[in-house]
């Protein structure tokens, strides 16, 4: 089967088919998956290193979901190449199965059973006894601040507490390489602050991340590379930064003090310009050639031409500016908005 | 096959563990039985005519017959929850042996439908039933009884995996299940249907494992019930294990 690849050139060399205990990376190869006629991914190619965040972002629909079901044996692709852990995720199924954990979009955790008894049969399923799998029951509540509800059915539990606890249901064999099918959707900011904390100190354990998420600053904030996917495609990936910088340099962002003025400031501060300045909401917006002067260049133009500035000031782009640069549509469609009322291009 | 059936042990002490704690539940496995007895026994008892049998005695078997079908039902919730919850991408993503999860689901209603009939038969002893057979016949009626239960344990196996909701495995469930009961020796005598639905009782599963009931427990003349009642058990879960299996191992694939 065909597949597309964006870069024909990082399919050379073969695969490591040997597992090293210490191979805690992703390697994804031309994955392809289709669901009836719609092909839910469509050639896509991931790497995360040992010890590494992979962000996975996307709207609804993209993929995601699809892509770490692949990743975590759960579905099977119908082409590519996959490989977690050392292990092919098709062929090595079973023994990848005991190095990965997967902690779902709803806290798969059965609410008739408490927090102890939820982790305790995990313990068991992965084939350790009985009283090491309490053991390592007990170690999980008390790291994920669950003690005191360990013996209370999770029925009982916040939304915050369900999704600790399937966090821990997922680390309960120590995986080095763990997915995390959008951690935080759902949770409110402290609880989302609090999951992403732990998510770092698992990182800074040396533990291998793949994380999807509609969130851009989540991406931003824990991913070490992300992957933006949209139609079951890689648009594009790399660092924070490096997305950030492929849309284009620093912006300069002035509010008028009369709105009415717009397009004559737009003709004043044009020489600055890399692209044509554009006015969105009263604020005037423009690419600056140079980063180095431009604040004080803009000022004196402004002000030999006696125009009113409320306010002025140097914006990187964020991810959301990515990813409406990328695919045309904002990430999100309703809300974070600031960035997304109009087509820029 | 260590590793099954330690995997399928861990998932049958699961669903057994909640269980207390789903009380309606607990209620559909005892209260509700004892209920459909007592309103057959004095509603209808008094109204159908069993030549050579208190229909009390002939009620027992037939009507204990109809409920443990029924009590694979929650294999169905159970599994179609689990779905619907993630917990079956949990196990699925988890290094154990691929049919325990219905393995030992199927094997938890085996526990709860031991308890069910013995709240049948001791209600039965209270209103009026007597065995009429030896103790190692009364034993065999457990057995196949047992046997018959956890037959519909796959059957409902793969209810539950194949629907969107509990709500559609409850209705899909009662229109499979319910007019098999009736149109069968369950709860009147065969001799008494139209000659259509007759001809459909004769051949339908539950009246043979109903006759065979009242063989092996009130001596009644046994033909080749018996065996029948073991084939068609042993029948149901070569069909529909494997397919259950086939639908888990698929499960929830299309999202």
């Amino acid at each position: 089967m065909t597949t597309n690849v964006q870069d024909p050139a990082m399919r050379s060399g073969p695969p490591p088919t040997t597992p090293d205990s210490d191979d805690a990376t992703i390697r994804v190869r031309g994955v392809v998956k289709s669901f009836g006629d719609v092909r839910a991914l469509d050639g896509v190619d991931l790497e995360a290193a040992s010890g590494t965040v992979l962000g996975l972002l996307g709207p609804n629909g993209a993929g995601k979901t699809t892509a770490v079901r692949v990743l975590t044996t759960l579905l099977k692709p119908d082409a590519g190449e996959i490989h977690v852990a050392g292990l092919d995720a098709v062929r090595d199924a079973a023994r990848l199965r005991e190095r990965i954990g997967l902690a779902g979009q709803y806290a798969a955790v059965d609410e008739n059973l408490t927090g102890a008894e939820n982790l305790t049969m995990v313990g068991r399923l992965y084939g350790m006894p009985r009283s090491q799998a309490k053991q390592r029951a007990g170690e999980l509540l008390e790291r994920f601040d669950l003690a005191d509800a360990g013996g209370r059915p999770a029925r009982g539990y916040s939304g915050g507490m369900r999704r600790r606890l399937d966090l821990a249901a997922a680390l309960v064999a120590r995986p080095p390489v763990l997915f995390l099918d959008e951690p935080t959707t759902g949770l409110d900011p402290r609880s989302r602050l609090a999951l992403w904390e732990t998510i770092e100190g698992l990182v800074a354990d040396g533990t291998t991340v793949l994380l999807t998420t509609q969130y851009l600053d989540e991406a931003d904030r824990l991913a070490d590379r992300i992957a933006v996917i949209d139609h079951g495609k890689v648009i594009a990936d790399g660092t924070s930064d490096e997305l950030k910088d492929r849309v284009g340099g620093e912006r300069l962002e002035i509010k008028l003090s009369d709105g009415a003025q717009a397009a004559a400031v737009g003709e004043l501060l044009a020489p600055m310009a890399a692209e044509p300045p554009f006015t969105e909401d009263g604020v005037v917006k423009l690419a600056v050639r140079q980063r180095t002067g431009a604040i004080v260049e803009a000022v004196r133009r402004l002000d030999e031409a006696g125009v009113g500035i409320e306010d002025l000031g140097l914006k990187r782009p964020t991810l959301d500016d990515v990813f409406l640069t990328l695919t045309g549509h904002a990430a999100e469609a309703s809300d974070d908005s600031e960035n997304g009322k109009e087509e820029r291009r | 096959m260590r590793r099954l059936v330690s995997d399928t042990l861990v998932i049958a002490e699961r669903n057994l563990v909640r269980l207390p704690r789903a009380p309606d539940l607990l209620l559909a496995f005892t209260v509700q039985p004892i209920m459909f007895v007592l309103l057959f026994v004095y509603v209808f008892g008094g109204a159908i005519n069993t030549p050579g049998y208190d229909y009390v005695d002939f009620l027992i078997p037939g009507i204990i017959v109809q409920n443990i079908a029924f009590g694979g039902f929650v294999t169905a919730l159970g599994l179609n929850e689990d779905l619907h919850k993630g917990l079956i991408d949990r196990f699925r993503s988890l290094p154990m042996a691929r049919p325990a999860v219905l393995a030992g689901r199927t094997l938890a209603d085996v526990v709860t439908n031991t308890l069910s009939v013995c709240v049948l038969v001791v209600t039965g002893l209270i209103i009026g039933f007597s065995f009429g057979t030896s103790a190692g016949e009364i034993l065999a009626g457990f057995g196949i009884l047992l046997l018959f239960g956890y037959a519909f344990s796959w059957v409902f196996a793969l209810l539950g995996l194949l629907v969107n909701s509990p709500e559609s495995a409850n209705s899909l469930g009662f229109i499979a299940v319910f007019p098999l009961t009736f149109i069968s020796s369950a709860f009147v005598p065969v001799a008494s249907m139209p000659s259509a639905l007759r001809w459909f009782a004769d051949i339908n599963p539950f009246t043979i494992v109903v006759d065979a009931m009242r063989s092996l427990w009130l001596g009644a003349p046994a033909g080749n019930s018996v065996w029948g009642a073991v084939a068609w058990s042993v029948g149901i879960i070569a069909v529909f294990a494997p397919l259950a299996v086939a639908r888990y191992r698929r499960a929830a694939g299309g999202r």
